[in-house]
């Protein structure tokens, strides 16, 4: 039966959500292709699997390492990711078979928790990327704007952008630099502050550079250099980051601008040595520079790293900084999982307390159905009684429904312990058969 | 006079440096804010300390050792306050909360808190000299911490171990700003203020006296600070070694507020 109706009032049955999916650890990329749904797609499909009935309300998260689909189901069979599967199977036209053991299928509070997982970052590929919230939200929004979501999963995504948001404030496990360019970048603007207005100078166009430049470029840095052994490469690379070629030979008289200079040049032995970079120092008045060093064999003299107001990092040094903080993020796990068992939390006291409504209902619609065929029975050896003598027993027997029920429907309503309310509903529908009522 | 604001403001304090160090390796918006609050709670509780002493030893508050200590301490604070607002950066709390602790602490340990009846200096011209001699010591305090979170930085940048917190901090380059706008503050206000203790110590003695220690060891924190503000533009001290001046200048402001004051000075010996 119905969760929540399409009117959004608590109707008879368990508060369920449902999600089957792959990730890029479950599923190849060649699987991950072929089941991932455009921004049309997604919204599609969560229209028809509400129009076929399969499911009230539906998202779907598509992304380049997942492919989920949540939603609340309209049926509380045991049987709905099995459907939705099919659906999905259908929809994309792939063989059943071909998704065996590659997709994950969850109901209830696990499928919760793992929607709060992906929105903290922790089912990420790299872990504590920001950019899978930003997917979450949008998915949701348009899935909202298109009205394929309900109350359910409209709590269920909230929470999720909530949790994500909290994960990435309250701990470190997105904080630090993951890659060896973004290390670099974010160790500069330890030194400068902002990077805007700064002057880089990149050494060599190897394709790590690159990588450092574009880093660059998206933190408005005010002017890029470009100096290699082939001008034309140099001219080219420049070309493409809106930069300035320079000639291999002026390298030397260039080297007094830039605050950030990253080398990623070919050749045996350092570009770079001490004297030129201790000259290029002096040049600019003692100011800082910041050198990245990414070449191997490495481009800047070693014996640099003690000049006064020169920071040298070279590709070791940054590596060992990304692994520090894969460490320190993965240790953080832990802070993470607890701010999203706190949200699992909350979703399931809102839900015990929907559902607490709910099985009232349904008792007091079963104690009814029960009195009227026990009054009919039994009125029927009753043939000398009044109508008002049957009326009267008959509201007798109403008081008497709303007065047992009185105390545990204000009891599941108000109950402190949010445990015990979940548990006390599960009784009641074990009890009373709710559930085989309502299949 | 009750020794309860003293406690109350020094406990808020602690509260305040233990909210700021948690931010600096536990990220949180609401305990940041909450940090904020405490410390401004503690400069209030401060306030009334303040105001309570002034009217037990019905003058000004700093005219002794432990009440000009503790104007100093509350300056700081405030200060920094209004630094965390015009920055919208917290990490150097924990800090200036800590040197705020220390303080007021030993001030409350080792210097006599009652007064010693005398004679009150007053006047307005004098008024005003000593608080904003008191406001450019606690501008260079705080310039001393600044110095100090430069130091660990640029020593963590050049031996490549970033730990924990280290991402947590300004810049070098903010933090060497956010110094250098601390010194500004701190010597306008120190040339101010001797100018106005001059003019004063004439009025009432008819001479400008420039022998008493007290001034000589203020015209060398003059020049000490002029020098670290030259020599942090310049080649060969820009960086960590005008850092570590801006924070050994401090230590002669440190000796002249209480050794000068207690033993060497004639005018400004505290009773």
């Amino acid at each position: 039966m119905a969760a929540i109706s399409k009117a959004g009032r608590v109707a008879v049955g368990r508060i369920r959500v449902a999600l089957i999916g792959c990730n890029h650890r479950t599923a190849p990329v060649e699987l991950r292709e072929r089941v991932s749904f455009t921004q049309q797609q997604a919204l599609d499909a969560a229209g028809e699997l509400r129009r076929q009935g399969i499911l009230e309300e539906a998202v779907v998260l598509s992304t380049c390492n997942r492919s989920e689909l949540y939603g609340v189901p309209g049926e509380s069979g045991s049987a709905i990711t099995e459907t939705m599967e099919d659906f999905l199977t259908s929809f994309h036209r792939i063989p059943r078979a071909d998704l065996e053991g590659k997709f994950y299928r969850w109901v209830g509070r696990d499928a919760v928790q793992h929607l709060y997982r992906v929105a903290a970052g922790l089912d990420s590929m790299m872990l504590g990327e920001a950019e899978i919230l930003g997917q979450l939200r949008s998915a949701y929004s348009q899935a909202l704007d298109h009205g394929v979501t309900g109350p359910v999963l409209n709590r269920v995504f909230q929470g999720a952008i909530e949790v994500g948001k909290r994960v990435r404030s309250e701990t470190e496990v997105g904080a630090r630099p993951m890659s060896v360019a973004l290390a670099g970048v974010k160790l500069a603007e330890r030194v400068f502050g902002n990077l805007k207005g700064h002057v880089a100078l990149i050494v060599g166009a190897g394709a790590v550079a690159e990588q450092v430049v574009e880093q660059l470029r998206g933190r408005g840095i005010g002017n890029l250099q470009v100096v290699n052994r082939s001008y034309d490469r140099a001219a080219d690379l420049a070309g493409r980051i809106g930069g300035r070629a320079v000639a291999w030979e002026s390298l030397e008289t260039v080297l007094g601008q830039p605050d950030i200079i990253v080398t990623s040049a070919g050749g045996t032995g350092p570009v770079l040595t001490r004297a030129m970079l201790e000259r290029s120092i002096a040049a600019r008045g003692g100011r800082p520079v910041f050198v990245v060093d990414l070449g191997v064999p490495r481009n800047v003299d070693a014996a640099a790293a003690g000049l006064y107001n020169l920071y040298l990092y070279n590709i070791d040094d940054l590596g060992e900084i990304v692994e520090q903080n894969k460490k320190a993020r993965e240790s953080e796990i832990p802070r993470a999982e607890t701010i999203i068992a706190e949200h699992v939390a909350k979703f399931e006291a809102w839900r015990a307390t929907l559902e607490a409504g709910s099985i009232v209902d349904d008792l007091r619609d079963r104690f009814h159905k029960h009195r009227q065929l026990l009054l009919e029975e039994k009125l029927k050896g009753m043939p000398d009684a009044s109508p008002e003598e049957r009326q009267r027993i008959a509201r007798i027997t109403e008081e008497l429904i709303d007065r047992v029920l009185d105390q545990p429907s204000e009891r599941l309503r108000n109950g402190r312990s949010m445990r015990g309310r979940l548990a006390a509903v599960e009784a009641l529908r074990h009890l009373f058969g709710l559930d085989e009522d309502a299949e | 006079m009750t020794h309860d604001l003293v406690y109350l403001g020094l406990a808020l304090y602690v509260a305040s440096f233990a909210c700021y160090a948690r931010i600096l390796y536990v990220p949180n918006v609401w305990i940041g804010r909450l940090a904020t609050l405490l410390l401004a709670g503690g400069i209030v509780a401060q306030y009334f300390e303040l105001l309570e002493r002034s009217h037990w030893i019905h003058s000004v508050p700093y005219d002794d050792l432990y009440g000009s200590m503790s104007l100093f301490a509350w300056l700081l604070a405030l200060t920094y306050l209004g630094l965390e607002f015009f920055h919208r950066q917290r990490s150097v709390g924990a800090f200036v909360t800590l040197l705020l602790v220390v303080w007021i602490a030993a001030l409350h340990l080792f210097v006599p808190i009652d007064p010693v009846a005398h004679p009150p200096a007053g006047g307005a011209l004098f008024a005003l000299h000593v608080t904003l001699n008191t406001c450019a010591y606690a501008a260079f305090g705080l310039s001393f911490v600044l110095s100090i979170v430069f130091l660990g930085q640029d020593r963590l940048l050049h031996s490549r171990r970033l730990g924990a917190t280290f991402w947590r901090f300004p810049a070098l380059d903010v933090l060497d700003r956010m110094a250098r706008s601390s010194v500004w503050i701190g010597l306008s206000t120190l040339c101010v203020g001797v100018i106005l203790g001059l003019l004063w110590g004439h009025r009432l003695n008819g001479t400008y006296d420039l022998g008493d220690p007290k001034v000589i060891i203020t015209l060398v924190i003059l020049c000490a600070y002029v020098a670290y503000l030259r020599l942090s533009r310049a080649a060969r001290w820009r960086g960590a070694r005008a850092a570590l001046l801006c924070a050994f200048n401090f230590l002669v402001v440190l000796f002249s507020y209480t050794f000068v004051n207690l033993y060497f000075t004639r005018f400004h010996r505290f009773f």
